[in-house]
């Protein structure tokens, strides 16, 4: 254990894998859980990220900070999640279902807005309300109705601001669906947002 | 109708290319459209401010500093060590 000292106090770049826990347990839970939104899953995922990574130690070269390190083997976990997911909705009968479901808003023919979808102003339009914690709880629940590929794609979308071409890559998803998706997501959560704030 | 008359009233499309336009890229034809529908539709102009803003407010609450609340419990902590531990002393 010759390294123990070293890294113990963090002075080499060397991995400290019995200090993952202590270090970066809650670092990767959150992570985890502010993109997937299921703790168990993200405990899961937390766990079999320090098994990678200690599977992987060898290949650890200190280039990074042990960190980014990890957080780069939990990405690729939860990419392979939201792959899952997108591919169970790609698979369905008539992919479509995003596509149709948009006519929940829009009249069939003239596609213009139903009266009882139309947007109105309550609020939002040119200022944010995060500073008021009721409008972010309202906002989180919003968030959490939306199916679960369209969550996953607004994540890697608004959150890592991945181009859509990586996204459609990792999710195996096409471009067209990639946007039928995200249009999708807008009009709910939108919808949701109005319903309960005003 | 043509084309251009077909988007004026097309909100379906109108809210489509707002999307596409915010995070993506549309192309000058689809612009054109855009504006167009836009100027003769107060609803999807009201769209489009709450659409910026809510992007924007999902990246702000994304990007926020960790919360110290979300935290694992110690006794999950405490099987992830031995985990760890037992792989390390394998």
């Amino acid at each position: 254990m010759q390294s123990q000292n070293s890294t113990n106090i963090g002075l080499d770049n060397s991995a400290a894998p019995r200090l993952w826990v202590t270090r970066h347990a809650d670092y990767l839970y959150k992570y985890a859980l502010t993109r997937i939104n299921d703790q168990e899953l993200a405990r899961d995922l937390v766990q079999e990220t320090f098994l990678a990574g200690l599977e992987r130690l060898q290949k650890f070269e200190g280039k990074s900070t042990e960190r980014t390190w990890l957080t780069a083997i939990l990405k690729n976990k939860i990419i392979d999640v939201y792959r899952k997911k997108a591919s169970a909705f790609v698979n369905e009968p008539g992919m479509t279902s995003a596509e149709q479901e948009t006519d929940d808003f829009f009249e069939p023919d003239a596609h213009n807005w139903k009266p009882n979808h139309r947007p109105a102003e309550f609020g939002i339009e040119q200022t944010d309300l995060l500073e008021s914690k009721e409008f972010e709880l309202i906002l989180q629940k919003c968030l959490r109705k939306l199916p679960s590929l369209w969550l996953s794609v607004f994540t890697m979308k608004h959150l890592d601001d991945e181009p859509t071409d990586i996204i459609c890559n990792d999710l195996r998803i096409s471009p067209s669906n990639f946007w039928v998706i995200i249009h999708r997501a807008k009009l709910s959560l939108r919808e949701c947002l109005q319903k309960n704030w005003i | 109708m043509d084309e251009l008359t077909k988007i004026a009233y097309n909100c379906k499309k109108a809210t489509y290319l707002i999307e596409k336009q915010d995070i993506g890229e549309i192309t000058l034809r689809e612009k054109l459209e855009l504006k167009i529908h836009l100027a003769g539709c107060r609803v999807c102009r009201v769209f489009q401010q709450q659409s910026a803003t809510i992007n924007r407010m999902i990246r702000n609450m994304l990007h926020r500093p960790v919360d110290e609340n979300i935290k694992l419990d110690d006794k999950f902590k405490n099987e992830l060590q031995h985990l760890i531990d037992e792989q390390l002393d394998k």
